[in-house]
């Protein structure tokens, strides 16, 4: 895709988890309003997914805008597919096509 | 590092000629607005490709001096 080293490492959380939430913070202790609402309506939801905080990580914060071809955190990827941002997931999460897509692609629900 | 909203609108005309374009600036700020874009540029694309043209359309602005901008996508 591109010699951009941090493409492998973005590349490898998204082959490596289900559900993958590129935030601000972390799931318990968000620190954007926006991650925080993605973040909030996966739990709710009890899906197994990854925070990747990316204010942890500058390479990571400013690559994955360029992997996703999408200027803006949260970043959502369900089983290597990039779904959206925050409008987008809250959007599809009020209509239900997100609890449909995430069944689609049999995402782990915690039990 | 606050943008007009007809700044914003113009842009997003530009890049998506034809486009019905309404801006609200939602707390006043000049910092948080949402946009509906309406364009025929849409049919037949996805949610993401969608936003994704919106965001071409402001040139690299959003992320950036625009901080927060609802989108709200469709094809007439």
């Amino acid at each position: 895709m591109s010699d951009n080293p941090v493409y492998d490492r973005i590349q490898g959380e998204i082959d490596s988890n289900s559900v993958v939430l590129f935030m601000k913070g972390n799931p318990m202790f968000p620190q954007c309003g926006f991650s925080a609402a993605i973040a909030q309506a996966l739990t709710v939801m009890e899906v197994k997914f990854k925070g990747v905080d990316v204010l942890a990580d500058e390479d990571i914060r400013n690559g994955i805008k360029e992997f996703s071809s999408w200027p803006t955190i949260p970043q959502l990827y369900v089983k290597g597919e990039f779904v959206g941002g925050c409008d987008i997931v809250r959007e599809m999460h009020e209509s239900g096509e997100l609890k449909k897509l995430l069944d689609e692609k049999g995402v782990e629900y915690a039990s | 590092m606050a943008m007009q909203a007809e700044e914003i609108e113009r842009l997003i005309k530009e890049g998506l000629p034809g486009a019905e374009v309404t801006i609200q600036d939602l707390r006043g700020d000049g910092d948080h607005y949402s946009a509906q874009v309406i364009s025929t540029e849409f049919e037949g694309k996805s949610r993401v490709q969608q936003h994704q043209l919106v965001y071409q359309a402001l040139q690299g602005r959003m992320g950036n001096e625009l901080h927060a901008l609802q989108l709200q996508t469709s094809a007439p």
